[in-house]
């Protein structure tokens, strides 16, 4: 078999159902093999779609999504993807074409040193040197990618090596000696934590993406309801705990909302499971949480005492872990008087804002929401968009919220909806976007439409790169620079492309235009016409103590 | 404080350039790097030398380094029982007046001429730090012309 042969073949062992990619001339021996494979293929209008579509599927299915870029550009393309990825530790297998082994080196026309590029934003890349190898190799890829902290590998493989030939091998095992992931926590670890957790007065449980990934949502729930903990999350733990909970107290951090910010700078046992203490969930570190003992629940020693100091540290398997603790805790806390000062800061501090003549992003996100009765998979983009998206719709189940926590790369919600509606063909998939950010991967619309991929943009238009116009409006003393932005008609866009597009101007069209998308079988564009200078609020200033709120109502 | 690491990786293409990616990425600064192959060709040590200003970042940098797929084991010497050595080859001035003076230094700590022509030589010394230091603070009288090391090697003891 030939090298290309053998790829596609591993992909099909590897359970691949689709493939998100572009062609050109250094993987034309893998395409002459993807003309007749027996996997999904979905032709991106740009590498980058390519790889935030394969990281949009993985986010959505817990499955290793996989993209392919030919050499030199279209592996430059990638990049933003794979960074994004990684930031994110999603699983994605990236492969690209690279011209043959004896050019590698000599500047050949469209050569580019990827594995040299990729290494610090994979989590391990392969340069093929010999076809031999290459079954190895993919085994290795997927193995790596999806175990672990999971997070992008990257494969260049030489276009000499697509099409040399080698005998089938299949490594039913995978074995790296390098490579050995704790699943399991130390017993005395979790015995000692269990300890701390029985004699706390003021817990607060804080989850993030690891949650997620290890599909720890059901025990996370179990653990605060058992010790009746107050529960909050980051951006990537949206979705690991029921938002309608009465425990939840939503995201915390630089726009999360304000009594979870008091809770947690209050509490005395941070319970941190799946999370790494991010400088936008810290906000100032020497003055964060000061009285908190810290138990740090997580698959990555290195994120272990890397920002805080960590009383108790377990490593290893988030659900493995927290099905242990359970066990283990035999004396619960009394966290009564503490509930009811965090319900109070609730009342206090409720997440609010004010209505007004013209429609309000928050708003549209709510009526979102109750259009969908909460069922939907959400992607967003990134800036102010992402953070209504994230604090007005509510999340009750892991994986139906989609958004670039790590690298903020706006472009991403559309490309990543395409991906998740091909993993979840069932689920309606909403990218809640920017019009600053839709415009970075708008091409993707002719993907959807061509591949009758049915995802639903609401753009939520300001007129503006609306968070960055609002930090030169709260710290540059509103000195506007290069943030007002225009757009394209949305609607004629869409229609162009043979998608659907909406104009929506007044407040009670929001609902109705809601339903209308949802019910069209087709890409739907709605281009919501929004309140240009709304703020995000609450907010933290960078820097800050997370308790010093600024603004807005909160 | 300096700290002596050694680690064990695969001798695979590009793992040099994955250790000192991962230095450079995090802002670790290498203050001596020595590699070579073990008794399996398949395997090559790393010894490392790092300037950390604390167990924080000692211990980041091990736990960085671990998590690299192509490292398979970590020793940090820097409490246990290790031998290190470095070897360094310096050339000096060599007149026939400096003669006495660098055997008198010979006697008194390490190192032995390898090589002399003209009035320059070089001298070979292996040694520990503090062996290493001092012999270079001497020899620094006789004008140091050029110099070379290999880094810190270290191997524990039992
Ligand atoms: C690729 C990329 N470039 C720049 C930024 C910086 N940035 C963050 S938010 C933002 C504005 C986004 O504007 P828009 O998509 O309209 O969203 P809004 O904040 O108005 O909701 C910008 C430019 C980024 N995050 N990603
Ligand atoms: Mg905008």
């Amino acid at each position: 078999m030939t090298g290309a042969q053998i790829l596609i073949k591993c992909l099909k062992r590897e359970g691949v159902e689709v493939i998100f990619g572009y062609p050109g001339g250094q993987v034309l021996p893998i395409f002459d093999e993807i003309y007749d494979m027996d996997i999904k293929f979905i032709l991106t209008r740009h590498e980058q779609g390519a790889a935030h579509a394969a990281d949009g599927y993985a986010r959505a299915t817990g499955k290793v999504g996989v993209c392919i870029a030919t050499s030199g550009p279209g592996a430059t393309n990638l990049t933003t993807g794979i960074a994004n990825a990684y930031m994110d530790s999603i699983p994605i297998v990236a492969i690209t074409g690279q011209v043959k082994s004896s050019l590698i080196g000599n500047d050949a026309f469209q050569e580019a040193d990827v594995t040299g590029i990729t290494r610090p934003i994979t989590k391990h890349n392969y340069l093929v040197k010999d076809v031999k190898d290459l079954s190895k190799i993919i085994a290795e890829a997927f193995y790596i990618a999806s175990t672990g902290r999971p997070g992008p590998v990257l494969i260049d493989i030489p276009s000499d090596i697509q099409l040399a030939d080698a005998e089938f091998t299949w490594p039913e095992i995978v074995n790296i000696r390098g490579y050995k992931p704790t699943c399991f926590g130390h017993p005395g670890q979790i015995k000692k934590a269990a300890k701390l957790i029985a004699e706390a007065k003021r817990p607060i449980i804080y989850a993030g993406g690891g949650v997620i990934t290890s599909a720890a949502h059901l025990e996370l729930r179990k653990l605060a309801e058992k010790i009746k903990a107050p529960l909050t999350w980051t951006l990537m733990g949206v979705g690991g705990f029921p938002g309608t909970h009465e425990l939840s107290l939503g995201m915390l951090g630089m726009h999360g909302t304000a009594y979870a910010n008091h809770a947690i700078m209050e509490s005395d046992l941070i319970i941190a499971v799946g999370a790494r203490f991010d400088d936008r969930v810290t906000g100032r570190l020497d003055a964060f949480a000061p009285d908190a003992k810290i138990i740090h629940i997580d698959i990555d020693p290195a994120s272990i005492s890397k920002n805080v100091k960590v009383d108790i540290p377990i490593v290893g398997d988030a659900r493995n872990i927290l099905g242990e603790l359970l066990e283990q805790i035999e004396k619960v806390p009394n966290t009564v008087e503490w509930l009811e000062t965090v319900e109070n800061w609730k009342k206090k501090y409720p997440l609010k804002y004010k209505d007004g003549e013209k429609i309000k992003p928050q708003y549209v996100v709510e009526q979102v929401y109750e259009a969908t009765k909460g069922g939907a998979i959400i992607t967003t983009e990134v800036g102010q968009n992402q953070m209504w998206a994230a604090q007005w719709y509510k999340y009750d189940s892991p994986r139906t919220f989609i958004s670039s926590g790590g690298l903020g790369t706006m472009g991403f919600g559309f490309p990543a909806a395409m991906g998740a509606k091909m993993g979840c063909p069932n689920k309606t998939v909403i990218d809640i976007a920017g019009d600053g950010s839709i415009q970075m991967n708008i091409q993707e619309l002719g993907t959807c439409v061509a591949n009758k991929i049915n995802v639903k943009v609401f753009i939520l238009n300001n007129g503006y790169l609306g968070m960055v116009r609002q930090w030169q409006e709260l710290f540059y003393k509103r000195r506007y620079s290069q943030v007002r932005i225009s757009s394209p008609d949305f609607v004629k866009l869409a229609e162009s492309y043979g998608a659907v597009g909406i104009k929506v101007t007044g407040k009670e069209e929001v609902r109705p235009a809601i339903e209308k998308a949802l019910k069209i079988d087709n890409t739907v564009f709605i281009d919501f016409h929004v309140e240009p200078e709304e703020n995000v609020y609450p907010m933290v200033p960078a820097g800050e103590a997370i308790n010093k709120i600024i603004g807005g109502l909160a | 404080m300096r700290h002596t690491i050694s680690v064990l990786v695969e001798n695979k293409f590009g793992v040099l350039a994955r250790i000192a990616g991962l230095f450079s990425a995090r802002g670790y600064n290498i203050a001596s790097l020595a590699v070579s192959e073990t008794l399996n060709p398949q395997t090559s040590y790393m010894t490392i030398v790092v300037a950390a200003q604390d167990e924080k970042i000692l211990e980041q940098i091990k736990k960085q380094l671990n998590k690299l797929i192509d490292v398979i084991t970590i020793t940090d010497f820097t409490k246990k029982e290790h031998v290190d050595r470095e070897l360094v080859l310096v050339k000096v001035n060599y007149s026939t007046k400096d003669r006495a003076g660098l055997e008198a230094i010979f006697n008194k700590y390490i190192g032995k001429i390898i090589h002399h022509q003209d009035d320059t030589a070089i001298i070979e010394a292996v040694g520990d730090q503090a062996q290493i230091k001092s012999l270079l603070d001497e020899l620094d009288k006789f004008g140091i012309i050029e110099l070379t090391r290999t880094g810190k090697l270290a191997i524990n003891k039992g």
